[in-house]
């Protein structure tokens, strides 16, 4: 008995990985995070880029009051273009704009800002990709407009022009 | 039109010409005091059959023949002829068309070249070779026939994917194919072997030719791989542990765990059960990489197409394999009685079991991480994803006995030794030592696990090259190999260690000048080729040590497909490597430069060679 013992579970072992391997087959393979619009922004709290405090979410999102809250990284290339739309945005005193600095190093990203220009109001960083995933992102670039601590709009890809007379539209 | 016609005939008739060679083989087991000589034929007449259909494919990428579905997705009048030809196997059709080539070629160059051995074994072999073949027909004819006719012809072909228009990438699916393939041999004769009960020295002796053959493949196809990824890819490193790497790396790590157990087995019989399931593990291996990236599961440069139909037919008959083997292994395999207690603790043998446990363990971390993501998924459908940090953090720390282990290792005597010239052996690791923590040292990174990095691969590095010296011609296969692998491990830590990077956004004319490097953006110019149009950014870099270079990385945009890409200007020096790599920021004057400094990268594309040089002096030496 103890001989086949051996053998039968090998064929398990090996019989799991198939059905586990033909289910992966079926199930698409794109990523795609739910969107999760009107919903309850998350609670977190994190670390900020510029001073070395933590902060938690209640702290920057205030009731009745619009943010744009915009993931981005020195390395990520869209970011470059989508910069200059953000900085106007941050001259509307009726939006507050939060950036959220996705996998990146202090130092680039500073230099970054010091390049371009810092649109945003407060940073907060996402050093290993947790509070992201928690907004429901995939990636850089995203941006979120929040109003009463809900998602009311969600953008994946860089900002445009089109989207900042949107952002505009609804900010009125 | 009609190359597409021959071409999907003669693998129709390539495909009954395995059936009847299998037939033959079941009527030559009965009664076999002879090889039958039609075996002989049929298999030179399947291969004829494979060849001409590859050729017509061919011929159909050289003239253009967008009658043809594979050469209209995958190619362009205005192409170069070379990439025209090498687009034949650029693509899922025609790179499974190059494996049966392969597959046939290989069966029919063992049939020719095997003499010594038993008529059944040698008939067995055929005959799971041809369940493989036959497999490979179906898979190719039902699911991804290179020959599918379109109407009405269309007047243009969408082109080959830019980045695949590469030299480096031209050679390497078929160098790796080869290894992959070889492997498929020392799997059909492994369970012939089995049947037989004949896993034993003299078999050890004649498959090691093969198990070589499939390893310099593999270790050359894996080179030109990273080679490739290295200046095309832009990210201007040489492995990124991306899953379809790693798919290509497990077979490498049980290709070579195989090749120290043949060594073995080649002088005493032990190690046979390893023997066996190694072959089986090599070929399952390779094939399951082929499932894990024709299938789409997992999304990379490698992924031809997203079809679960073809998914579905490779994961069937892998387990098909799998569980063939499986049930030969436990039902005919006996392990000899003697075999356990016969180890003595210092002796080369045990050095090598010692090592082959730890590339069983790298190999099951290099497989936890690629395949654990689907298990996470299918299970929880929780997405993950497994980086670099992961693979470092439980590879490196095992390295430093396993590289110990080979240096010492080859030094030891076949089943009982002593160590002699202690002092010798102590002195070299003690200046090992001390050289590596004054590198380190020096640099102020994380001393204490560099140093015992550094010093063990440093000491496998002196004593290899002591005995080039030394020991004449012995053991040169081995050292040579060994010594690669010491210079490979160092180079790689040496370029991990020291590299810099420099990220920033020039327009032309502007400069870059921090205290170290000064970077200065001087011109623009453009080219018109064939198929592509080009802008090529002319940069002066100095250095601190005022060393000065112009480097001009390009940027490529063809016109079929209509795809962007970088190529890195590359100044490669015996020490270091300048890498520069430009991008477009949208709608700007500014291109993202990024300029990397980075140490020994020639050497470890050398050392590699070396390895694999290892293999062939191994191959071409005669047995003492």
């Amino acid at each position: 008995m103890k001989k086949k013992l051996i053998p039968y579970s090998i064929i398990l072992i090996f019989l799991v990985i198939f059905v586990v391997f033909y289910k992966s087959l079926k199930d698409t393979n794109i990523y795609t995070p739910e969107v999760k619009i009107n919903n309850d922004i998350p609670i977190f709290s994190a670390k900020l880029l510029f001073f070395n405090d933590e902060i938690s979410s209640t702290e920057i999102f205030e009731l009745d009051k619009f943010y744009l809250l915009n993931i981005w990284a020195s390395w990520c290339v869209p970011c470059r273009d989508e910069h200059s739309i953000l900085m106007s945005l941050s001259k509307n005193n009726k939006l507050t704009v939060i950036g959220m600095n996705y996998k990146d190093n202090k130092k680039n990203a500073k230099i970054f800002l010091n390049e371009l220009g810092n649109p945003y109001k407060k940073i907060i960083i996402d050093k290993n990709d947790t509070n992201s995933i928690e907004w429901g992102a995939f990636g850089v670039t995203e941006t979120f407009i929040i109003y009463n601590n809900k998602i009311i709009k969600k953008y994946i890809g860089p900002l445009n022009q089109e989207l900042l007379m949107e952002i505009e539209k609804i900010l009125k | 039109m009609i190359y597409s016609v021959v071409g999907h005939y003669s693998l129709i008739l390539g495909l009954c010409v395995s059936l009847i060679l299998i037939f033959f083989s079941i009527q030559n087991f009965r009664n076999s005091n002879q090889l039958d000589t039609k075996i002989l034929s049929f298999s030179f007449l399947q291969l004829f059959f494979v060849l001409i259909s590859f050729l017509a494919l061919i011929i159909s990428f050289v003239i253009s023949d967008f009658s043809n579905e594979t050469v209209f997705n995958n190619s362009h009048t205005t192409k170069p002829l070379f990439y025209k030809i090498s687009g034949t196997w650029g693509n899922h059709e025609g790179s499974l068309l190059l494996w049966l080539l392969v597959l046939t070629l290989f069966i029919f160059i063992f049939l020719l070249r095997t003499k010594n051995q038993p008529i059944k074994y040698k008939i067995l072999t055929l005959a799971f070779q041809q369940v493989i073949i036959i497999g490979f027909f179906l898979f190719l004819i039902q699911t991804s026939n290179p020959f599918n006719y379109l109407f009405p012809v269309p007047g243009e072909g969408l082109g080959l994917n830019p980045i695949l228009q590469d030299p480096a990438l031209a050679i390497h699916p078929p160098i790796l194919y080869l290894g992959y393939v070889g492997s498929s041999i020392i799997f059909s004769s492994a369970l012939a072997a089995t049947t037989l009960k004949m896993v034993s020295t003299s078999w050890a002796i004649h498959i090691k030719k093969w198990v070589l053959i499939s390893w310099i493949f593999l270790t050359l196809g894996i080179l030109l791989g990273s080679i490739w990824a290295y200046y095309e890819l832009g990210w201007g490193g040489f492995w990124f542990w991306d899953p379809v790497e790693n798919v290509s790396l497990m077979p490498w790590l049980a290709l070579t765990t195989l090749l120290h157990c043949i060594l073995v087995l080649e002088r005493k019989e032990i190690l046979t059960s390893w023997v066996i399931i190694l072959s089986i593990a090599t070929f399952t291996l390779s094939m399951c990489g082929t499932f894990l990236v024709r299938s789409g599961i997992l999304n990379s440069v490698h992924t031809f197409a997203n079809d679960p139909e073809r998914g579905l037919f490779i994961l069937i008959f892998l387990f098909a394999l799998i569980f063939l083997s499986l049930f030969i292994f436990f039902f005919f395999h006996q392990t000899s009685k003697n075999n356990s207690s016969n180890f003595f603790w210092l002796s080369k043998e045990t050095s090598i079991l010692v090592n082959n446990w730890f590339m069983m363990y790298f190999l099951s971390v290099v497989l936890i991480g690629t395949v654990y993501p689907i298990f996470l998924d299918v299970i929880s459908s929780q997405k993950i994803s497994v980086g670099p940090p992961f693979y470092h953090k439980l590879i490196a720390p095992f390295l430093i006995p396993f590289l110990f282990a080979m240096a010492i290792g080859p030094r030891l005597k076949w089943i009982k030794s002593d160590l002699k010239d202690k002092i010798y052996l102590i002195s070299l690791l003690i200046i090992s030592i001390l050289i590596s923590f004054f590198i380190v040292k020096n640099f102020n990174t994380n001393v204490l696990i560099n140093t015992i990095l550094i010093s063990s691969a440093l000491y496998l590095f002196l004593i290899t090259s002591r005995d080039f010296f030394k020991k004449k011609y012995k053991n040169f296969a081995q050292n040579t190999a060994h010594f690669g692998f010491s210079l490979l491990i160092l180079s790689i830590l040496f370029n991990n260690l020291f590299s810099s990077e420099i990220i920033t956004n020039l327009k032309v004319g502007e400069t870059y000048d921090n205290s170290k490097t000064k970077i200065v953006f001087e011109s623009i110019n453009q080219k018109k080729e064939k198929n592509y149009k080009s802008i090529i950014a002319n940069f002066n870099i100095t250095n601190s040590e005022g060393i000065n270079n112009n480097l001009s990385p390009e940027l490529r945009i063809y016109n079929q497909p209509n795809i962007t890409t970088s190529e890195a200007d590359i100044k490669t020096t015996l020490m270091k490597d300048k890498f520069i790599v430009i991008n477009l920021v949208q709608n700007q004057d500014y291109f993202n430069v990024r300029y990397q400094v980075k140490p020994f990268m020639l050497w470890i594309w050398l050392s590699v060679i070396m390895i694999s040089l290892g293999g062939l002096v191994s191959f071409l030496q005669k047995r003492i």
